[in-house]
C-alpha cells in the first residue's frame, strides 16, 4: 500500500491506494499511528483501495482508537459499496464518520467539535451511531 | 512513577527449519491454531498416533503448498505442537495429516490419506457462502483457517438475564430473513438478523435462541427431490463440521473470512437492545457419521476416544445420525468444556440449549448414569457459571429425562410433557385438565428442588408442527421430504379444526386463529420459562412439514408480509408478551404455594370452574380456571385466567377480589379484535364484576385493580 499525507486547512488527509491487508496493514500503522495529530481532524481517504482484508479492518480500527487518545476525530472517505457492507456487516463502520466527498469530509470533521477523552462510554457511542448512519 | 514496558519474547524466534519453513517447538496449549509473535502456533491431540505433520494451503487450491513433519521432540504426551514463522496468515488453510493403527475392531480407524481438520478450528472454510455449490472431489473439503481474535466490543458483556424473566425466541439464523420480504441488506445472514433487531424489539422478546450455527455442511445428504426438483440439503444444521467456527455462510463477510467479527457484531447489538442470546448446540454426533462416513478430524485422530464404539468397533447411533459422540469419556468432556467456555468467553453468548441431550447422561457403553460426568462439569464451571443450560432431555435412543435429567440445581429442560399436554387440552382431549393444572404453575412435579426456572415451556419448536400448523393438520405432510412421509414424528397431538390444511372455511379459519391464541395466552401466562418459535406469531405455515429440516426455501423462511397480513395475531401475541413482563405474579423463580399460610390473602395460585373455587378436576373436564395472586398484600396483584376446550360456552363465577378492586378484562379469545387484548394498563373494566363467559374454545384472562 502506498500512503500519501497532506493537510488542508486544520485537517489532515490520508490517502491509502492499493489493498489494506495482513502484508500491508504493519506498514500502513508504522506510517499513519505515528503521525496521528493531537487534537487534530484526520480524514482517511479510501478511494484507491479495493479490498481491506479481516487485518485492514483492525488496521482501521487501530486508527480510530490511536486518535481517541490524542483527542483526534477520523472520518473515512471513498468507501465502495462492498467495503462499506463489510464494515456495516461486522460493525466497525459504527466507529467511524463517513463521507462521500472530500469536501463533505472536510466539513463533517470542521463540524464535529472533538471532545475529551469520556469515562463513560455509552454517550460517546450514541453519537458515533448516528453519525455513521449505519441503522 | 515510571512504567516498564513488556520486553520482547524469547520464545519469538525460529530455531530449526523444517520443509523450508523457520519454526520452533510450539507451546502445547491452548490446542488448536494461535497467532504469536512472529507466526503460528499449532498444537493438535491424539492418544495413540505414531506421527503427524502439519499442512499448508493456500486458500482454496487442491494441494498443499508445505507438509511439515512433527519432529516427535515436538510433541509432549499425545499432543503434537509446533509454532511456524512468517506464515500470510489471512492466505492460507491448514490442516493435518496423522498416522497410527488402522484396527477398526479395537476402534482406531486412523487414515493417513486424509487430511484432517483442526477440531479447534476457530473458522473454516470450505463453506463460505452458503449453497455455492461445492467441489465434491476436493480432498479437503472443510479446511480450517487462522484469523484474528481481537474485538472491540464496547463495553459488551453477558446480559444475566434473570430466567425467570425470560421470553426465548427459537429462531433460525437465515431462515429469518432470507425471504425477499425481509428487505435487508444481508439476507439470510447474522447481520441480516441485526436489522430485525428493533422487529424483535417490539415483539418483547429479550433472548433468541438461535439454531445450529457452528459450521456445517448444507450440502450434507443433499438430493434433488425427483417429483419437485428442489435441492434438498441439511437446512437446520444439526450435523457439526467445526465446533469452534461459526457457520461462515451464515456471514455475509464469510467470503472474506470475517465471520467471527460479523457473529460478534451480532452479539454485541442484541445484548445493546436487551436480548440475550442462546446457541443449540450438538454433541451428542458429528458429521462424520458412521464408517461408511467421511472422515473430518476426529475418527482419523483419535476414533476410540470420541466415539462410543460397540465391542465390535462399530458406532453406537444413540442420536439417530450414524454415530454417538463420547461425551463422558474425560478427554471428550474436556473437549466439549473448552468449546462452551470458548462460546462464553470469546463471543459473550448466554446459554446454551443441549440437542438431545440425554445422550449427555450415557457412559461409553452407552448405559445412562445417574452422575454424569459431563453435565456436572458443566453445572460446576465457573465460566459457565451465569450461562444458561437447558437440555433437550431426551435422545433417540429412547431415554427420556424430562424431570429426571441430572441437574445439579443447574440445568433447565425443554418441558417436552408441557407441550404435550397444552396440546391434548387444546383439540379437547379428556383427561388432561389435571395435569395442564400443573404445568401452568412450572410442574412441580417435575421440577420441586429446581424451581419453575427448570421449565422452559413451549407448545412448538423447530421439531414438528408450526402453531398454525398444529391447529391446520390430523397428520404430517412431509411428502416434500422425499421421504414418502415417512420421517418426522407421528405423535403430533395436533387438530386440524374441521378440514386438513387449506380451506376458506370461515368457521374453520375463525376457530384456528382462536386456537392460536389460546395457545399463546396459555404460555405466556405459565410459570416457568416461556419459549416460542419464531414465526408462529405470523402463523407461518410449512403446509403441514413437521420436519422442515432440509428446506431452503419459504416453507422455511420467515414471511415478513404475514407481519401485516396476520398483524391481529401479532398484535396478540406482543400485548400477551408485555402482560407478562407486566406481571411478576405470573414469573416467580418457585412454585406458587396453593394455600394461604396466613389465612387473611389469597394463595398464589388458587383454582376455578364455573364456580368460584370449585375446580372440576373430573376426567371429562374440559375447563381450567386459576387465579395467580401475590403472597401478600403489598404489591398486590392478581390474574386470573380461564381457558375452555370445550365446544360449548361457559358462564364463570368470578373469585372475589379485595374490597375496591375490580376485574378488567386483558384479553379474550373470543372476541373479535381489536376487543380480543387489550395493552397491558388499558384494560377496560367488567361491567359484571361476579361472572363472565368464556366462549367455545376460547380463553380470557382477567387483570384486577385496586382503588388506586
Amino acid at each position: 500500500v502506498d500512503i500519501r499525507q497532506q493537510t488542508i486547512g486544520s485537517i489532515r488527509v490520508i490517502s491509502l491506494h492499493g489493498d489494506l491487508d495482513g502484508r500491508s496493514s504493519s506498514v500502513a500503522q508504522e506510517q499513519i499511528l505515528p503521525a496521528l495529530p493531537a487534537d487534530g481532524r484526520v480524514l482517511l481517504d479510501l478511494s484507491d483501495v479495493p479490498f481491506i482484508s479481516s487485518a485492514g479492518l483492525r488496521t482501521m480500527l487501530l486508527i480510530y482508537r490511536q486518535a481517541q487518545c490524542v483527542n483526534s476525530t477520523v472520518a473515512l472517505l471513498g468507501l465502495s459499496d462492498e467495503l462499506r457492507g463489510v464494515l456495516s456487516a461486522t460493525g466497525f463502520l459504527a466507529f467511524f464518520i463517513v463521507t462521500d466527498s472530500l469536501t463533505g469530509g472536510v466539513e463533517a470533521l470542521r463540524a464535529e467539535t472533538a471532545g475529551p477523552l469520556e469515562a463513560g462510554r455509552d454517550p460517546a457511542r450514541t453519537t458515533e451511531l448516528r453519525r455513521s448512519g449505519a441503522r | 512513577m515510571t512504567s516498564t514496558a513488556i520486553p520482547n519474547r524469547i520464545d519469538s524466534f525460529p530455531t530449526e527449519r523444517i520443509g523450508g519453513f523457520n519454526v520452533r517447538p510450539g507451546r502445547t496449549q491452548p490446542y488448536g491454531a494461535t497467532l504469536v509473535p512472529g507466526g503460528v502456533n499449532f498444537s493438535v491431540f491424539s492418544s495413540c498416533a505414531t506421527a503427524a505433520s502439519l499442512l499448508l494451503f493456500h486458500c482454496g487450491e487442491a494441494e498443499p503448498f508445505a507438509e511439515l513433519p512433527f519432529p516427535d521432540e515436538f510433541r509432549i504426551g499425545g499432543v503434537w505442537a509446533m509454532t511456524v514463522f512468517d506464515l500470510d496468515h489471512e492466505y492460507i488453510e491448514y490442516g493435518y495429516r496423522v498416522r497410527g493403527p488402522d484396527t477398526p475392531q479395537l476402534g482406531d480407524r486412523f487414515d493417513p490419506t486424509r487430511i484432517l481438520a483442526d477440531p479447534y478450528a476457530k473458522a473454516m472454510s470450505g463453506r463460505d457462502v452458503w449453497g455455492k455449490p461445492p467441489n465434491w472431489n476436493d480432498p479437503y473439503p472443510y479446511r480450517s483457517r487462522l484469523t484474528f481474535d481481537d474485538f472491540d466490543w464496547d463495553g459488551d458483556r453477558p446480559l444475566h438475564i434473570q430466567p425467570e424473566d425470560l421470553v426465548i425466541y427459537e429462531m433460525h439464523v437465515r431462515g429469518f430473513t432470507r425471504d425477499p420480504s425481509a428487505r435487508v441488506a444481508n439476507p439470510g445472514t447474522y447481520a441480516g438478523l441485526v436489522e430485525k433487531i428493533p422487529y424483535l424489539k417490539e415483539l418483547g422478546v429479550n433472548c433468541v435462541e438461535l439454531m445450529p450455527v457452528f459450521e456445517f455442511d448444507e450440502f450434507e445428504n443433499s438430493r434433488v427431490h425427483p417429483e419437485t426438483g428442489e435441492t434438498l440439503m441439511n437446512f437446520w444444521g444439526y450435523s457439526t463440521v467445526g465446533f469452534f467456527a461459526p457457520k461462515a455462510g451464515y456471514a455475509a463477510t464469510g467470503r472474506f473470512g470475517m465471520q467471527r467479527d460479523e457473529f460478534k457484531n451480532m452479539v454485541k447489538e442484541l445484548h445493546r437492545a436487551g436480548i440475550a442470546v442462546v446457541l443449540d448446540v450438538v454433541f451428542n454426533h458429528t458429521a462424520e457419521g458412521n464408517e461408511n462416513g467421511p472422515t473430518i478430524h476426529f475418527r482419523s485422530l483419535d476414533n476410540r476416544t470420541y466415539y462410543m464404539l460397540t465391542p465390535e468397533g462399530y458406532y453406537y447411533n444413540f442420536s439417530g445420525t450414524g454415530n454417538t459422540f463420547n461425551c463422558n469419556n474425560p478427554v471428550v468432556r474436556d473437549y466439549v468444556l473448552s468449546c462452551l467456555r470458548y462460546w462464553a468467553s470469546e463471543y459473550h453468548v448466554d446459554g446454551f440449549r443441549f440437542d438431545l441431550a440425554a445422550i449427555l447422561d450415557r457412559d461409553p457403553d452407552g448405559a445412562p448414569m445417574d452422575n454424569p460426568p459431563l453435565p456436572e462439569s458443566l453445572a460446576y464451571d465457573p465460566l459457565l457459571r451465569d450461562c444458561l443450560l437447558i437440555a433437550e432431555a431426551w435422545d433417540a435412543g429412547g431415554l427420556y429425562k424430562v424431570g429426571s435429567f441430572p441437574n445439579y440445581l443447574r440445568w433447565a429442560e425443554w418441558n417436552g410433557k408441557y407441550r404435550d399436554v397444552v396440546r391434548r387440552f387444546l383439540k379437547g382431549d379428556t383427561g388432561t385438565v389435571s395435569e395442564l393444572a400443573t404445568r401452568v404453575v412450572g410442574s412441580p412435579d417435575l421440577y420441586r428442588t429446581r424451581g419453575a426456572i427448570a421449565s422452559v415451556n413451549f407448545i412448538t419448536c423447530h421439531d414438528g408442527f408450526t402453531l398454525a400448523d398444529l391447529v391446520s393438520y390430523d397428520d404430517k405432510h412431509n411428502e416434500a421430504n422425499g421421504e414418502e412421509n415417512r420421517d418426522g414424528a407421528n405423535d403430533n397431538n395436533s387438530w386440524n379444526s374441521g378440514v386438513e390444511g387449506p380451506t376458506d372455511d370461515p368457521d374453520v379459519l375463525s376457530l384456528r386463529d382462536r386456537q392460536m391464541k389460546n395457545a399463546m395466552l396459555l404460555l405466556l401466562t405459565s410459570q416457568g420459562v416461556p419459549m416460542l418459535l419464531a414465526g408462529d406469531e405470523v402463523a407461518h405455515t410449512q403446509h403441514g412439514n413437521n420436519n422442515a429440516y432440509c428446506h431452503d426455501s419459504p416453507v422455511s423462511w420467515f414471511d415478513w408480509k404475514q407481519a401485516d397480513e396476520n398483524a391481529e395475531l401479532l398484535r396478540f401475541v406482543r400485548n400477551c408478551i408485555a402482560f407478562r413482563a407486566a406481571h411478576p405474579v405470573l414469573r416467580g423463580r418457585n412454585h406458587p404455594r396453593g394455600a394461604d399460610p396466613t389465612g387473611g390473602w389469597y394463595p398464589e395460585v388458587s383454582w376455578h370452574g364455573v364456580h368460584a373455587w370449585q375446580p372440576d378436576w373430573s376426567p371429562s373436564s374440559l375447563l381450567l380456571a386459576f387465579m395467580r395472586s401475590t403472597p401478600s398484600p403489598q404489591d398486590a396483584d392478581h390474574v386470573y385466567v380461564a381457558a375452555n376446550a370445550h365446544w360449548e360456552p361457559h358462564p364463570l363465577e368470578l373469585p372475589a377480589l379485595p374490597p375496591g378492586w375490580r376485574w378488567h378484562l386483558f384479553a379474550d379469545t373470543a372476541a373479535t379484535a381489536p376487543g380480543d387484548v387489550h395493552a397491558p394498563g388499558t384494560e377496560p373494566v367488567l361491567g359484571d364484576q361476579e361472572s363472565i363467559t368464556v366462549g367455545p374454545r376460547s380463553a380470557l384472562v382477567l387483570v384486577g385493580r385496586g382503588p388506586s
